[in-house]
């Protein structure tokens, strides 16, 4: 007997004027315009699609739709790859090439097929209790490899994505019968309507199913539809985009094939995907409907399809997926199969129908075409390795039950419908459990609207006017009402005998009843799960992985779950389905990113000068959204060289560096002064005019959360100064304690950092290099000392100088307007030559600040610190008021011993230019698995070029006592000692800052 | 994506706001406040299922904080108010 699918002589909405050439697995292939890969292959009698997940078992077509969990290809190759392409939903193009996945060397002659004769010893969760020994990850690279689904793309996707944002009234998604009413009637009422479909063509169902409409062949009736629904100027159609997320407040993502139904010839300009986020008033979810498959031995040899598939194939494309048909039902609908079938010159061999009393215009017409309906009967076995010879029928009756092999190449099976809920569920719509058919389907629930299958609705004329009143209503919720509402077209309903759901054959072997195809789970899975008591709904999925794949159980799901409740012995309601959640069907990461990668990943902040930086040399590194210099090595001067000089340059001449990204928030109002004495843990009011405080800033939980320094320019008017890191956090806080708890004061903040340039010159020399310039402001020592602030002209610029330092030496912000800052920057070097000055980065910096012993809030403090463990007690107790976080320094958690105090570590005998690993824990002898417990940890720690010696400071247990011990500190399994010490390694009596 | 109305600029989407948690009063008299008051304060929340009143700044708009009673269950969201007229409505401390 010839085996496979063949095309039909006439019929389908194919163009058979346009063949289209393709390769699938280098072999060239013919199809026609209209195509899908998978009717182009099963159209030249290609059977075998994949490779099953876990045990390799050849697989076939399944479906006609997204549903697909077998025939998963590799598109294309290099950068355009798409893996897990369902060939059931690709459309054929001139030039495609694609390959079978999961199998090696080829599909037909796969090695690891042999796997499928272990699968007694790989049940359910094996790799839990089986790679435990050395451990999982000696395991892990071999199991995946074994049993991935597809390969990652060699290359990057040259290919564009796309995003796009709508607003409608009455967003309809699916345009089968139901949505097509409902977009027709929101669309008469005036609505603005959006009506979305996956399928390459808008008509659902009807673009496959044999019915008439409205006194006319359905297709006719659809044409007619579609051509009205373009006149109005009110509606957007939609095909070739899948509803792939319901979220919030009706935010609905769909997912639109551009170019990527024209394959990598499509142009250049064209997106492949574009991302819609639409915001409706309505929703209308006419969803359709998925078969479920019927579960018994062998149910998923190729030539082993949905009876919707096949009659899909049939009627849509003209192809006959396989020569001699046997159908297998437990319902009604399948014998739409055989009918269509039988009327396009196929053999039907036989209906086998579950239920004994089948009854119906299904099974009259199948016994007038002289096709044998077999009531009572089941499939009970198949037979054919690469591909469906024969099954076997088991008849009605308990023991000693008749048995019967047919020799056929197709089975086209029904075992009922699964109503496609998972939009609506998404949206937080509750599901019922229908009994008869065996569906969950959804409760009533206002702000989405449900008709047609999706709803449960078999039959035609409901469809139809469910989704009319869904259309009429969604589209009156949105404030539109029709004059003239669309007349309901007459459709004929088919008479037939209530479905019979079933779940397994109990008398076969349950471990070759496949539930979930793509990840191969079974009904002795199933079982298994119960037997260990994984009975959660939730814990069965993920110990059986039923439904996680690709197809996210589409087809298995609920067969899975019903098979579960069986070994439980409960309802099917009562184990409940798991939780919907987005994305319904695959979603490229592409299309998610859209034009949003590279340089456009996310905003950058450049400093005002930038391109002095890059132009001579600089090395970026990014601080929160800012750009800025690590170092700048000269030609032929390693890393960690120049930031060693650069370091060195600052402690014996001067050095020039860019702040600007330092936060200057300007504080306004009568009440000023005292708001601020809110905020900060230190005093404000007493601050002199021109004068600066360093400052910290508490959560009210107690702990630091910034430190800063804060300068009166005059009674009523403050400069804050928060680190660069925290600059718009902290201003949000300010604005938040003043909307929220304090009110009342006569306080506003403008925030000014980007508005200026602000250059550190700091080194013992810094004084001669400003008072080189052309400047009304007097730098002498006496009249300008530490802490103190000035306003003035420097070469003509307005400028703010605040005399503060970061490094230890005598050191001068000097903050211009932004756009002057690259010109004084430039003279500043200039007339610092003489004096030896470099400019220094972030990395000499923070090497600078260490041998002062200053702390980095956030990096050597962390969300438990409080001003008392890194010394600032006495001013956090002393200040009676109640500032932000006052309350909480009395906490009994922030008052007893043991708290960890920051301290310096000096390291013993480490190697010549050796420091501390920063992380590294001090550790102390314990009763512990390892025998040591941490008493502290290494928060900063470089080794010093200027000092010669490595410098470290940390949180250390009741440090601030230990001063002159010795701790160990263990870092990747090796230990080393270091002293306690003060954290300030340089000039302690701190003569150099105030030079 | 919910959709938020701040009592001064209107309905935005949430990708403009900032959640700040469930609404928290700081007691007025903050130094007085027992250890229990002030845990209470910083730390515990009812976190509901249901209705109840939580802190939003529209932080991409007006900058303003405001109070919204959310359902936590549906997202639906009742009422917003600003935080002196939320504190009018309760005649408290909010």
């Amino acid at each position: 007997m010839e085996r496979g699918g063949f095309r039909l002589p006439a019929g389908g909405r194919i163009n058979r004027r346009r063949e289209i050439r393709f390769r699938h697995d280098s072999r060239a292939y013919t199809g026609y315009e209209g195509d899908t890969l998978a009717s182009a292959l099963l159209a030249a009698g290609v059977r075998v699609f994949g490779r099953s997940f876990k045990f390799h078992r050849p697989r076939g077509v399944l479906s006609a739709g997204v549903e697909e969990s077998n025939a998963l290809v590799r598109l294309e190759s290099g950068g355009m790859a798409e893996p897990n392409a369902r060939a059931t939903m690709v459309r054929l193009y001139p030039g495609l090439a694609s390959s079978s996945q999961n199998c090696w060397p080829s599909v037909r002659r796969d090695i690891n097929g042999m796997l499928g004769l272990a699968s007694g010893l790989l049940p359910a969760g094996f790799y839990y209790k089986t790679f435990t020994w050395p451990s999982w990850n000696f395991w892990e690279g071999f199991v995946r490899r074994t049993a991935g689904i597809g390969k990652l793309p060699e290359a990057a996707d040259p290919q564009q994505y796309h995003k796009r944002h709508a607003h409608c009234d009455v967003l309809v998604i699916g345009a089968g019968p139901a949505g097509l009413m409902a977009a027709l009637q929101a669309a008469r009422s005036g609505a603005r309507v959006l009506l979305v479909d996956e399928q390459e063509e808008l008509g659902g169902s009807l673009l496959w199913e044999r019915d008439d409409i409205g006194g006319v062949p359905a297709s006719k009736w659809l044409a007619g539809q579609l051509e009205r629904l373009s006149g109005f100027g009110n509606v957007r159609c939609l095909p070739r985009c899948s509803a792939s997320g319901c979220y919030d407040h009706n935010v609905l993502a769909l997912t639109e094939r551009v170019s990527e139904r024209h394959g990598p010839a499509a142009p250049a300009d064209m997106p492949r995907q574009r991302l819609w986020k639409v915001r409706a008033r309505q929703v209308v979810l006419a969803t359709g409907a998925i078969e479920r498959p019927l579960v018994f031995p062998n149910n998923d040899r190729p030539g082993i399809m949905l009876a919707s598939a096949v009659r899909h194939y049939a009627n849509r494309y003209a192809v006959a997926p396989g020569r001699r048909v046997v159908v297998a039902t437990n319902n009604g609908s399948a014998y739409r199969t055989a009918l269509d079938l039988h009327s396009a010159g196929v053999e039907v061999v036989a209906v086998a129908d579950v239920r004994g009393q089948a009854e119906g215009e299904g099974v009259e017409l199948a016994r007038q075409a002289g096709i044998e309906v077999l009531a009572g009967w089941r499939v009970s076995n198949s037979r054919g390795r690469g591909g469906l010879k024969a099954v076997q029928l088991l008849g009605p009756g308990a023991e000693g039950s008749p048995r019967r092999w047919l020799r056929c190449d197709l089975l086209a099976m029904s075992g009922g419908w699964n109503p496609t809920v998972h939009l609506y569920s998404q949206a937080g719509g509750k599901l019922r459990f229908v009994e008869e058919t065996g569906s969950f389907i959804p409760m009533e629930r206002s702000g989405i609207e449900t008709a047609g299958a999706v709803n449960g609705c078999s039959q035609l004329p409901d469809c139809l006017r469910e989704g009319s009143d869904a259309g009429l209503r969604a589209a009156r919720n949105a404030g539109f009402v029709a004059e003239e509402p669309e007349a309901v077209p007459v459709a004929r309903a088919v008479r037939e005998s209530a479905p019979a759901p079933v779940w397994n054959l109990p008398e076969g072997p349950a471990r070759k009843q496949w539930v979930d195809f793509q990840y191969d789970v079974n009904v002795a899975d199933v079982l298994l799960s119960a037997r260990e008591n994984l009975v959660s709904v939730e814990h069965f999925k993920r110990f059986t992985t039923n439904g996680m794949s690709v197809d996210q159980g589409k087809t298995g799901n609920v067969t899975g779950l019903a098979n579960l409740a069986e070994a439980l012995g409960t309802a099917i309601p009562s184990v409940g389905t798991t939780k919907f959640r987005p994305p319904y069907s695959p979603v490229a990461l592409g299309s998610l990113a859209g034009p949003d990668t590279g340089d456009f990943y996310r905003p950058r902040r450049e400093m005002p000068c930038h391109d002095w930086h890059a132009g001579h040399g600089a090395e970026f590194m990014d601080a929160g959204w800012w750009r800025r210099p690590a170092c700048y090595p000269l030609p032929d001067e390693t890393r960690a060289r120049a930031i060693e000089r650069e370091a060195v340059t600052v402690r014996r001449a001067v050095g020039l560096f860019e702040g600007s990204p330092l936060g200057k928030i300007e504080v306004r109002g009568a009440d000023a002064a005292e708001f601020l004495d809110r905020i900060y843990m230190n005093r404000v009011p007493n601050l002199k005019q021109g004068a600066i405080r360093y400052a910290l800033a508490l959560s009210d939980g107690g702990v630091i959360v910034d430190d800063g320094v804060f300068i009166r320019m005059s009674a009523g008017r403050f400069l804050l100064s928060p680190s660069s890191a925290h600059a718009d956090r902290f201003f949000a806080a300010l604005e938040e304690w003043k909307q929220t708890v304090w009110p009342h004061y006569d306080v506003i903040f403008t925030p000014v950092t980007t508005q200026w340039a602000t250059l550190t010159v700091s080194g013992p020399r810094s004084r001669l290099v400003l008072e080189k310039l052309d400047s009304n402001i007097d730098f002498s020592r006496n009249a300008f000392a530490h802490m103190q602030f000035r306003e003035g002209l420097l070469e003509g610029l307005a400028c703010r100088i605040a005399r503060v330092s970061f490094t230890g030496e005598l050191s001068y912000e000097v903050s211009v307007p932004a756009s002057w800052g690259k010109a004084l920057w430039e003279q500043l070097l200039e007339a610092g030559e003489p004096e030896g000055i470099a400019p220094f980065g972030l990395e000499a910096l923070n090497i600078l600040r260490l041998e002062k012993g200053y702390p980095l809030i956030g990096v050597d403090t962390d969300a438990n610190t409080i001003p008392d463990d890194i010394g600032w007690g006495n001013a956090a107790r002393n200040k009676d008021l109640d500032y932000v976080g006052k309350r909480s320094q009395s906490l009994p958690a922030h008052t007893q011993s043991g708290r960890l105090q920051m301290v310096g570590l000096r390291l013993l005998g480490g190697a010549p230019g050796q420091a501390i690993h920063p992380g590294a824990h001090c550790v102390e002898p314990a009763d512990t698995a390892s025998g040591l417990r941490s008493t502290g940890q290494v928060t900063s720690s470089v080794f010093s070029p200027f000092l010669k010696m490595p410098v470290a400071v940390g949180r250390l247990e009741n440090g601030r006592e230990r001063y002159g011990e010795v701790v160990s500190v263990y870092f990747g399994r090796k230990t080393c000692r270091a002293e306690v010490a003060t954290p300030v390694f340089y000039d302690p009596e701190g003569s150099r800052i105030n030079g | 994506m919910l959709q938020v109305a701040c009592p001064w600029c209107g309905v935005r989407d949430e990708t403009e706001f900032t959640c700040g948690g469930e609404l928290a009063a700081r007691p007025e008299d903050a130094l007085a406040a027992s250890g229990r008051e002030w845990a209470g304060y910083l730390w515990f929340r009812g976190n509901r299922e249901g209705l109840h009143a939580e802190v939003w700044r529209h932080t991409w708009g007006c900058r303003q904080w405001f109070v919204a009673e959310r359902d936590t269950l549906t997202h639906r969201i009742l009422a917003t108010a600003t935080v002196e007229e939320f504190r009018k409505r309760r005649g408290n401390g909010g």
